[in-house]
C-alpha cells in the first residue's frame, strides 16, 4: 500500500483559497493582502519541509483526489523531485512576498497583485504535484495566464506589449503541449501519468512517443525559454514589477519548463540517448547565446533576463549528461539559480525603487548610499559567476565535473568559457552600478525600507551558505533523494500503480 | 419620446429583451441545477446566466445592467463562487480527503442526487457567470476609453 498524506493537495488548495480570500476581503485594507500572502507562502514552506521529511522516511506518497482509484481519478504524487521543487518554489515565493510588501506600495490595486501571485503559485505547485497528464496542462495554464497578467501589471505601453508577446508565445507553447497530450490520450486511452507510462512501455518503442516527445519538448522549452525558444523572455521578465521578474526568472521557468521536461520524459515517455544529447546541445546553445547577448545589455533587468537563459542552459546540460552526479548538480544549480536570480532581480528592483532607473550607464557609486543592497547584489553576482565559496560555484563545478566524467569534454570547456563571460557581465553590473564615484544626482538616494533589506539579506545569506548543502547529511536530504527520481525513471509508474 | 435621451437600442429590441431575458436567466439556472443529469453544468449554465446580463446591457445600456448586478457585486460573487468551490473540496478532508463526495448520493437521475456535484456546479456557475460578465464590462469600458483617447 502506497503511503498517502493529506499535505499533498494543500499545496494547491491553500494558495487557491488564499488568492480568492484576498479577492473577496482585501480590497479596502492593506493588512489582509500582505498578511494573507505572507501566511500562505510561509505555510507552504512548512508544508514542503514536512513533505521532504515524509519522503525521506516513507518514500513515494500518492494522494487520490475524491478517493477515486488511480487510473480513473486524478492522483497527486509526492516523490523526491516533487518535494525538492515544492521547497524551492515556496522559499522563493515567501522571500519575494516579503520584498513586495514595501515595493508594491507604489502600485495601485495591490490586492490584484497578491491574488494573481498566489494563483501563479497554486498553478506552479499544481504542475509539480500532479500525477495526471491533463491536470498538468490545466495547472500549466493557471500559472501561465496569471503570469501574463502580472507581466502587464504596470499597464504602461511597453509592459502591455511585452505581456502580449509573452501571451502569444506562451499560448503557442501550451498548444504544442495540449496536442501532444491529445495524441498520447488517444493512443494510450489514459491520462494518468503512471498508467500512460506502463501503456507506452507495453507498446514498446513507437513513433507516437517520438512525435509527442518532440511536441512536448517544444512546448516546455518555450516555457523554459531555452534557445531558440527564448525570444519572449528578455521582453517579459524586465517589464514585470521586480518581485514578479524574480518569480518568473527564479521559479516559473523552472516549474513549468525544466521540471515539466524532467517529469514527462523521465517518468512517462522514457529517455533515449538521442534525447539526452538533444538536451545537452540545447543547454550548451542556451548558455552560450544567453551569455553573449547579456554582455551587450545596458538595461540591468534585461541583462539579468539574458543571464537566466544562459543559466537554464547549465541546468539542461546537467540533466542531459544523465549521470547521478549530473542530475544532482543540475538540481543544485536549479536551486542556486532560483536564489541568486531572485536576489539579483529584487536588487535591481531596489535600485529602481531608490533611483527610478534601470540603465547601468546612468548609475554609478550607488554602493556608497545603498550599502546592503550593494553587498547583496555582490554576493548574488559572485554566485552567478561561480566564484568560490558562493553556492553557484559548487553547482557549476559539479556540472563541469559531471561533463568531464561522462566524457563530454567540449561541453565542459564551453561551460567554463561561458562561466568566465558570466563573470565579465556581472562585473559590469558592479562596476557601473555600485562601484566608482557617486554621481551628484544620486546624492540624495536612500537605502530601501527594512522589509526589502530583510528579503535581500536572507537571499544573500543563502547564496553565501548554499555550498553547505553539499555536506553529507544535508546533501542526502536535500539533493540526492531528489536526483534519484531520475534514475528511478519510468519504474516510478509501476510503483505508483502497484501501490494503489 | 425622443430617441436621444434613451440609452440602448430601439423599442422593438427592448420589448423582445424584456420578454426573453427572464427566460434566458431561468434556462441558465436550469442548466446549472441539472448539470449532473443532463448535458451542461456549472460552466455552460454560468455562461448562459452571464449572457442574460450582457443581453440587458446591450438592449438597455450599462446603467440598467449595473442596477441588476454592479461591478463590485460581480467581483464579490466571483470570489465567493471560487471560495465555495475550494471550500467544498476542503470540507471533504472531514471524510476521506480533498474533493471527497461526502453527501448522500441519492437515487440516480433524481434532481437531489449525486452528493456535492450539484453544489460544485452552483459554485462554478457563480464564478463563471460573474467572471464572464466582468470580462464583458472590462472589454466594453476599455473600448470606450480607447475611442475617447483617439
Amino acid at each position: 500500500m502506497m503511503p498517502t498524506s493529506p499535505v499533498i493537495p494543500l499545496f494547491v488548495a491553500v494558495p487557491l483559497a488564499g488568492a480568492f480570500a484576498i479577492a473577496l476581503l482585501g480590497k479596502k485594507t492593506r493588512i489582509i493582502p500582505n498578511g494573507m500572502a505572507l501566511i500562505v507562502t510561509g505555510g507552504l514552506i512548512a508544508f514542503s519541509i514536512i513533505a521532504m521529511r515524509m519522503f525521506s522516511l516513507f518514500g513515494v506518497h500518492t494522494y487520490k483526489l475524491g478517493a477515486w482509484p488511480a487510473p480513473f481519478g486524478i492522483v497527486m504524487v509526492l516523490d523526491g523531485l516533487t518535494a525538492f521543487m515544492l521547497f524551492t518554489v515556496s522559499l522563493i515565493a515567501f522571500l519575494v512576498i516579503l520584498f513586495s510588501i514595501s515595493y508594491m506600495e507604489r502600485y495601485s490595486g495591490r490586492w490584484q497583485f497578491y491574488t494573481l501571485f498566489l494563483l501563479m503559485v497554486a498553478g506552479m505547485n499544481g504542475v509539480i504535484v500532479t500525477g495526471d497528464m491533463f491536470n498538468l496542462f490545466v495547472f500549466l495554464e493557471v500559472a501561465a495566464v496569471a503570469s501574463y497578467a502580472l507581466v502587464a501589471f504596470g499597464t504602461e505601453k511597453h509592459e502591455l506589449e511585452a505581456a502580449f508577446k509573452y501571451a502569444v508565445m506562451g499560448s503557442v507553447g501550451s498548444l504544442f503541449v495540449l496536442l501532444a497530450i491529445v495524441w498520447l490520450y488517444s493512443y494510450t486511452s489514459t491520462l494518468n501519468m503512471a498508467d500512460m507510462a506502463l501503456a507506452l512501455q507495453a507498446a514498446g518503442s513507437t513513433r507516437v512517443a517520438l512525435v509527442t516527445g518532440v511536441l512536448l519538448l517544444t512546448g516546455f522549452a518555450l516555457k523554459a525559454a531555452i534557445v531558440p525558444f527564448h525570444a519572449w523572455l528578455p521582453d517579459a521578465h524586465p517589464s514585470a514589477p521586480a518581485p514578479i521578474s524574480a518569480m518568473l526568472s527564479g521559479v516559473l521557468i523552472k516549474a513549468l519548463g525544466v521540471y515539466a521536461i524532467c517529469r514527462v520524459f523521465y517518468s512517462v515517455l522514457g529517455v533515449s540517448p538521442q534525447l539526452s544529447m538533444l538536451l545537452m546541445v540545447l543547454g550548451v546553445v542556451s548558455m552560450s547565446v544567453g551569455v553573449l547577448l547579456a554582455l551587450r545589455q545596458w538595461d540591468l533587468k534585461r541583462l539579468l533576463a539574458y543571464s537566466s537563459i544562459s543559466q537554464i542552459g547549465y541546468i539542461m546540460l546537467g540533466i542531459g549528461i544523465g549521470t547521478p552526479l549530473g542530475f544532482m548538480a543540475a538540481l543544485f544549480h536549479l536551486f542556486n539559480h532560483s536564489v541568486f536570480k531572485s536576489l539579483l532581480f529584487l536588487g535591481s528592483g531596489a535600485v529602481e525603487y531608490a533611483t527610478g532607473t534601470r540603465d547601468l550607464r546612468e548609475m554609478g557609486g550607488l554602493g556608497k548610499r545603498m550599502k546592503l543592497t550593494s553587498a547583496a547584489m555582490l554576493s548574488g553576482s559572485m554566485s552567478v559567476a561561480g566564484i568560490p565559496p558562493f553556492a553557484g560555484f559548487w553547482s557549476k563545478l559539479l556540472i563541469i565535473v559531471a561533463a568531464v566524467q561522462a566524457g563530454y569534454y567540449w561541453f565542459a570547456i564551453i561551460a567554463v568559457v561561458a562561466s568566465m563571460l558570466t563573470l565579465s557581465y556581472v562585473m559590469r553590473i558592479m562596476r557601473y552600478g555600485f562601484l566608482g564615484e557617486l554621481r551628484e544626482k544620486w546624492a540624495g538616494v536612500r537605502e530601501v525600507p527594512f522589509m526589502m533589506k530583510l528579503s535581500l539579506g536572507l537571499l544573500a545569506l543563502i547564496c553565501i551558505l548554499g555550498g553547505l548543502l553539499l555536506l553529507p547529511g544535508a546533501r542526502e536530504f536535500f539533493l540526492t533523494q531528489a536526483a534519484r527520481t531520475f534514475s528511478v525513471g519510468t519504474q516510478l509508474a509501476s510503483r505508483i500503480l502497484g501501490g494503489v | 419620446m425622443s430617441k436621444e435621451r434613451q440609452p440602448g437600442m430601439t423599442l422593438i429590441v427592448k420589448t423582445v429583451t424584456r420578454l426573453t431575458v427572464g427566460l434566458i436567466l431561468l434556462y441558465g439556472i436550469y442548466v446549472v441545477t441539472h448539470g449532473h443529469l443532463t448535458p451542461g453544468g456549472g460552466f455552460a449554465g454560468g455562461v448562459v446566466i452571464a449572457l442574460s446580463l450582457v443581453h440587458l446591457m446591450l438592449a438597455f445600456g450599462g446603467d440598467v445592467a449595473f442596477k441588476t448586478l454592479s461591478k463590485s457585486g460581480a467581483a464579490v460573487l466571483e470570489a465567493i463562487g471560487a471560495l465555495l468551490f475550494v471550500g467544498i473540496a476542503i470540507i471533504g478532508f472531514g471524510w476521506a480527503g480533498f474533493f471527497f463526495n461526502f453527501l448522500p448520493k441519492g437515487t440516480p437521475f433524481d434532481l437531489f442526487s449525486a452528493g456535492i456535484i450539484p453544489l460544485c456546479n452552483i459554485a462554478i456557475s457563480l464564478k463563471v457567470g460573474a467572471g464572464l460578465f466582468s470580462v464583458v464590462i472590462a472589454i466594453v469600458f476599455l473600448r470606450v476609453a480607447g475611442s475617447e483617447r483617439e
